[in-house]
């Protein structure tokens, strides 16, 4: 979910550009529709004939610091720029990727990204695996079906190795999961939670030897939130054990849930899907940024009914900063943090808490 | 105390000045106007220069951001996109940002401005002040920035060109030979006020102004840390012909270069002004010595040592100085402001195109003028100083006449080393690019000249001497001249210095103008020219519309040009890449040769160069070159022509080679033959409306007369500067004759009374005077002018070609010398015969009693 909005209202501004224009051959976007397999490995690769998609990894590393949080995001997006323009920088494709560090010591997020539009090898996403090469940033997928990701800049590097330990966890039905409730408002959808993670940071001129738990998530889609969202929530727990856990609520301007949803899978792999109602998230603390001035419910209650009845976690952050001010590079403010609480350990994202994003 | 005794006090030291001043203040105001016009000039001019530089470096660092290292293609065709991602990957290279780069022009303006196609994602960490901000259909900027940037209608605009306009609105915008109607979608935040840019996708650029594939621009930013020189060496390595890197400095150096030579031809002038200025402080200082002798002495046998004697006649030059520097600078300062809000920043010389320089004071160089014109005060003073120290106190008290002992002869060896010296220097080449040392020349002939003058004097005068004149008037006037040339010497050294400078400047501009009126008339062969309002290479005519023109009823034939900046070299201005109507059979028909053109072997495409192209790139006549256009192409030079409208060279090729080397089928201006009897109004309303839309708003028709007009406007609007200069140097001559001749002149009162006593007639002697007035006239009239016109002839054949790299043919304005001579020779009687006036109403009894 996480940047959708970001492509969604960059979207919504071409189309008012784009409606006074005649004789201009706009992208057919292709639409989500249930029943479509997921297959691999093509599906790990890029879908361009959709608006957006992304491929992204969360997780806690191990340091000999102590524990430090990650996220690593590779995004595409399909803007709607004329298809009869033969210019090899034609903006057919964008892709933007988004790193950051959680690192208690710190205090605040590391961060750093990068972004250009497809083309002269520079910058481009396979269609037949998983593989994304952005500047000097890249998250590929071996023929050992171990994914390494390397991402950074000035203040922070990770050079990381991820091993899933489990199959591909599609999300909703068969990969098909409703975000809204309209019947279109939906994305094609899986997870690979539990990956092992091996490789190393640098922070500053340091580098270190860290291992750990990651989830990633790969989301592709075409199609609009509902427009009275303000922003969602959105939870991937790694269980110690062995279970994952994913969980998102899309909210309204009043803080009330507009859809919900999610699944549980357990180590033995029984799969718990959650439709809407089966999905509370409560607030046990909130912080407000210094920076920005929002309140983020960094502290959450999340509960979730499973066929052996409820289950509750708390969900206490890694520490309070982890906002992300991404306007200079034309990105939202949100906050995105490691949390962990009663055996899960995983990532909680918080959008639409500084500003309602313009849809 | 004897060394107290031996140093007059201050008060008594300026009291002596003061009471000179007062009773000579016309020679003192010239001398120091005289220093105060060559410090202004000078100085106006640097200053002039430094904003001019100061604002075009700022232009070019608008238009280029901020990247670290950047390459540019060489001509405006660019080179291939596929250098982008080789450049993006050399080592030492953080981002490389790919750009199209645009000349062009808005429907209904006529001044040009630069398109930029950027990817934004690059340009961001490259060039962030180049980036558009978007401002939404409700005016609320934001979010979702991405959507105006992709937009192929999309396009932001500078502040200067958004005046007027507001975002939503639609313009039609030229480049590239094509014109696109596009939607502005916001302001660029970060180019500076008065900076011409529209900014706009890089992909949208590419398709829109038929530029697919190609790229003009790829600034750099490197790695941090890297290394620059090792990071400049890995990229040039990657560079094809058509591509070369550039730096800031290089840059400024391109833009130094572009006015270089004119700004130091206008300097060296300006130092020649302030060596009249020296000559003048010389003049006044040697008869201020003069007439106080006696009073030197007195002060002498009064205990003042020499020192003391010199001191004060050096004070005296320095005050005079300092005051003429320093009001100097003043005027300088007041000029530069003038000339910048007239002329603009390259005086009119066309150097510079945009915005208006704001002035930038500087004080070094103020601090440089300064001293030079105090120096120049010192020097002229340091010989007459030596003079009032060395006379023999007892001698000096009796005789207050002229010390000169008429048997004596003049020495002429010292002049002519000078002269010798500055012959040779003359044919020295130039060095760095300047004709530094026909400067030396000049100063060395003019130095010479004025040395030669007591000789010279006595030479001129010796034929009437030896005959017996039946007026004694006339006789006494030419006895006086031809027995103390020394004293005629120093009356006429200014004269002299002004006069030939004068004379030396006016010679080079007439034959330059008349070389230019020549030209005209070679280089507009036919019968109606079609030109373009604003940057030529915006638009263009296509094949199509080429044969629609040709098509027009009365045109019998019409030829199209074409001309596109090429670099041959980076740290040089571009030479133009001229496409032009000429035949390999027959160059000559239409350029104006210079020697005989050169038929090319098989094979090889001729290329004819202009002078200063020659001169530049050092081509020669059957020389094969390569041309940094796509594939290295190589040429035949088959010809040198004579070019002045374009300073940095031109290149010219057949059309048909043109469109072939270049890959470009556009053409710009045209000329048209008429059929015989057609009518001009007619056929320029039917080829205006054959001409497209958006060039006909801006194409104007003009007759070979109209355009020779024009072109000599610009001409004299370039040199209105060295106008104003040589006004000014003729005001000083005359205003340095009048006083010296009149200081002279009252000195002389002790004789007057003695003629009068021996019964000479007061009408006689003012006839004496106003005789000798003009015959000093008439000498520094005689000398000024063969100086001026050797100096003229080192101007013309080697400052100019040095630094201008053409040649030009003398005329003599033969005007302006009969002027000049007129107004000499009546200043220096009137003012003889006016002082004469003055001097001769005292008491012919008493003057001859007074004893100094």
């Amino acid at each position: 979910m996480r940047r959708i909005f970001q492509a969604l209202g960059a979207a919504a501004l071409l189309l008012l550009t784009a409606a006074a224009d005649t004789g201009r051959i706009a992208p057919d976007y292709a639409v989500v529709k249930p029943g479509v397999a997921i297959a691999f490995p093509a599906d790990h690769g890029a879908h361009p004939a959709f608006r957006t998609e992304w491929w992204y990894v969360t997780g806690w590393l191990d340091s000999p610091e102590g524990p430090l949080g990650f996220q690593m995001t590779f995004f595409r997006t399909r803007p709607d720029v004329d298809q009869a323009n033969p210019s090899a920088f034609a903006a057919r494709q964008v892709l933007f990727a988004h790193a950051a560090l959680s690192d208690p010591a710190v205090g605040r997020l590391l961060h750093d990204q990068r972004v250009a539009r497809e083309g002269f090898g520079l910058a481009q996403a396979s269609t037949t695996d998983g593989d994304i090469v952005l500047d000097d940033w890249s998250l590929r997928r071996g023929a050992d079906n171990r994914w390494r990701g390397k991402a950074g800049g000035k203040d922070f590097a990770l050079d990381l190795t991820f091993t899933p330990g489990q199959p591909p966890l599609l999300q909703g039905q068969g990969g098909y999961s409703r975000k809204g409730p309209q019947a279109g408002q939906a994305s094609h959808y899986y997870s690979l939670p539990q990956m092992a993670v091996s490789g190393s940071v640098r922070r500053g001129g340091r580098t270190v030897k860290v291992s750990g738990q990651a989830w990633l998530d790969r989301e592709w889609s075409s199609t609009l939130l509902d427009p009275r969202a303000v922003g969602w929530d959105w939870v991937g727990l790694n269980l110690t054990d062995g279970g994952a856990l994913m969980a998102f609520q899309v909210r309204d301007a009043a803080g009330r849930p507009l859809w919900a949803g999610g699944s549980l899978r357990t180590a033995e792999g029984a799969r718990t899907v959650f439709a809407p109602g089966d999905v509370a998230f409560t607030t046990r603390r909130s912080w407000r940024s210094p920076r920005t001035g929002a309140v983020y419910p960094v502290e959450r209650g999340l509960a979730v009914q499973l066929p052996g009845g409820p289950r509750a976690f708390v969900l206490k952050p890694l520490f309070d900063d982890q906002e992300l001010d991404s306007r200079a590079g034309g990105g939202p403010v949100y906050w995105e943090g490691a949390v962990s609480g009663d055996g899960a350990r995983g990532y909680l994202e918080l959008t639409g808490y500084f500003e309602k994003l313009t849809l | 105390m004897a060394a107290d005794a031996a140093r007059p006090s201050v008060a008594a030291l300026s009291w002596l000045i003061l009471g000179e001043w007062r009773s000579q203040p016309m020679r003192v105001i010239t001398a120091a106007l005289a220093i105060a016009v060559g410090v202004a000039l000078g100085f106006a001019v640097h200053l002039i220069n430094a904003s001019a530089l100061d604002e075009f470096s700022r232009a070019i660092s608008t238009v280029n951001g901020d990247a670290d290292l950047q390459v540019q293609a060489v001509s405006n065709a660019g080179f291939d996109e596929a250098l982008y991602p080789r450049l993006a990957r050399a080592p030492g290279v953080a981002t490389a940002s790919p750009v199209i780069q645009l000349t062009g022009v808005v429907e209904g303006q006529s001044d040009g401005l630069t398109l930029i196609g950027l990817d934004i994602f690059r340009a961001a960490a490259v060039t962030p002040n180049l980036l558009g901000r978007p401002t939404a259909a409700d005016g609320q900027a934001g979010f979702g920035d991405a959507g105006a940037v992709f937009d192929e209608n999309a396009v932001f605009l500078s502040p200067a060109l958004m005046a007027g306009r507001a975002p939503g609105q639609k313009i039609s915008l030229s480049a590239g030979g094509r014109t696109t109607r596009l939607t502005i979608a916001g302001s660029l935040p970060g180019v500076a006020e008065g900076r011409r840019i529209a900014v706009m996708d890089i992909a949208a650029a590419q398709w829109r102004f038929g530029q697919i594939g190609r790229l003009q621009r790829i600034d750099l930013k490197l790695a941090e840390g890297a290394d620059r020189d090792r990071t400049r060496a890995a990229v040039a390595a990657l560079l094809p012909a058509e591509a070369e890197l550039v730096t800031r400095e290089s840059q400024t150096r391109r833009s130094d270069s572009l006015s270089r030579a004119y700004r130091v031809n206008l300097n060296m002038l300006a130092l020649m002004a302030l060596l009249t200025g020296g000559f003048l402080v010389f003049s006044a200082q040697s008869l201020s010595v003069a007439r106080r002798r006696a009073q030197f002495a007195l002060l002498r046998v009064l205990g003042s040592n020499r020192r003391a004697l010199m001191s004060q006649v050096l004070i005296e030059g320095g005050v005079v100085g300092a005051v003429g520097a320093g009001l100097g600078l003043g005027l300088g300062l007041l000029l530069a402001g003038a000339a910048l809000r007239l002329l603009g920043g390259d005086l009119g010389g066309g150097y510079f195109q945009g915005g208006q320089p704001a002035l930038v004071f500087a004080p070094v160089a103020a601090g440089v003028f300064f001293v030079l014109g105090l120096g120049c005060a010192l020097v002229g003073s340091l010989a007459p100083a030596g003079e009032a120290a060395r006379a023999q106190p007892a001698v000096a008290l009796k005789n207050a006449g002229d010390a000169v002992d008429p048997s004596a002869r003049p020495r002429i060896l010292p002049a002519l080393i000078l002269l010798l010296l500055g012959g040779a220097c003359a044919f020295a080449p130039a060095i760095g690019g300047l004709p530094l040392l026909g400067y030396v020349s000049m100063a060395l002939l003019l130095a010479g000249g004025v040395a030669a003058m007591p000789w010279l004097a006595r030479a001129l005068l010796s034929p009437l001497q030896a005959r017996s004149i039946r007026s004694p008037a006339a006789e006494l006037a030419v006895r006086r001249l031809w027995g103390a040339p020394s004293q005629a010497a120093v009356a006429l050294c200014g004269i002299v210095a002004s006069t030939s400078l004068m004379i030396a400047m006016a010679v080079m501009v007439s034959s330059f103008r008349g070389s230019v009126d020549d030209w005209l008339g070679q280089v507009l062969p036919d019968d109606l020219y079609l030109r373009y309002e604003g940057p030529s290479e915006a638009g263009g005519l296509d094949p199509a519309a080429q044969a629609r023109l040709a098509a027009v009823p009365g045109v019998a034939a019409i030829h199209f040009t074409r001309a596109q900046p090429l670099r041959l070299n980076p740290d040089a201005p571009p030479v133009a890449l001229v496409a032009q109507p000429v035949t390999r059979d027959d160059p000559g028909a239409r350029l104006p040769m210079i020697g005989k053109p050169r038929p090319p072997p098989p094979g090889l495409t001729p290329v004819w160069v202009s002078e200063p192209a020659a001169w530049l790139n050092h081509l020669k006549v059957g020389e094969v070159i390569r041309l940094p256009l796509k594939g290295g192409t190589k040429v035949f030079v088959a010809g040198v022509w004579r070019d002045y409208a374009r300073q940095n060279g031109a290149l010219v090729l057949t059309s048909e080679d043109y469109t072939r080397l270049t890959g470009d089928a556009l053409r710009a201006e045209a000329s048209v033959d008429l059929e015989p009897g057609a009518d001009l109004d007619q056929v320029s309303a039917g080829l205006k409306a054959a001409l497209p839309p958006e060039l006909a708003d801006r194409t104007r028709f003009a007759r070979p007369g109209q355009i020779r007009g024009i072109a000599l406007g610009l001409f004299d609007r370039s040199f209105a500067i060295t106008y104003v200069l040589e006004l000014v140097a003729i005001l000083v001559g005359l205003a340095g004759v009048a006083a010296t001749v009149s200081a002279q002149t009252l000195a002389r009162t002790k004789e007057f009374g003695m003629l009068r006593h021996i019964g000479v007639r007061k009408r006689q002697i003012t006839a004496m005077l106003a005789m000798e007035g003009a015959l000093l006239g008439a000498v520094g009239v005689a000398a000024g002018l063969t100086l001026g016109l050797i100096m003229s002839q080192v101007l013309i054949h080697v400052v100019n070609p040095q630094s201008f790299h053409w040649t030009m043919q003398t005329r003599l304005p033969w005007g302006l010398f009969a002027i000049v001579t007129a107004a000499l020779i009546a200043a220096s009687a009137g003012t003889a015969l006016l002082s004469g006036r003055r001097a001769l109403s005292v008491d012919a009894v008493r003057a001859v009693r007074e004893d100094w």
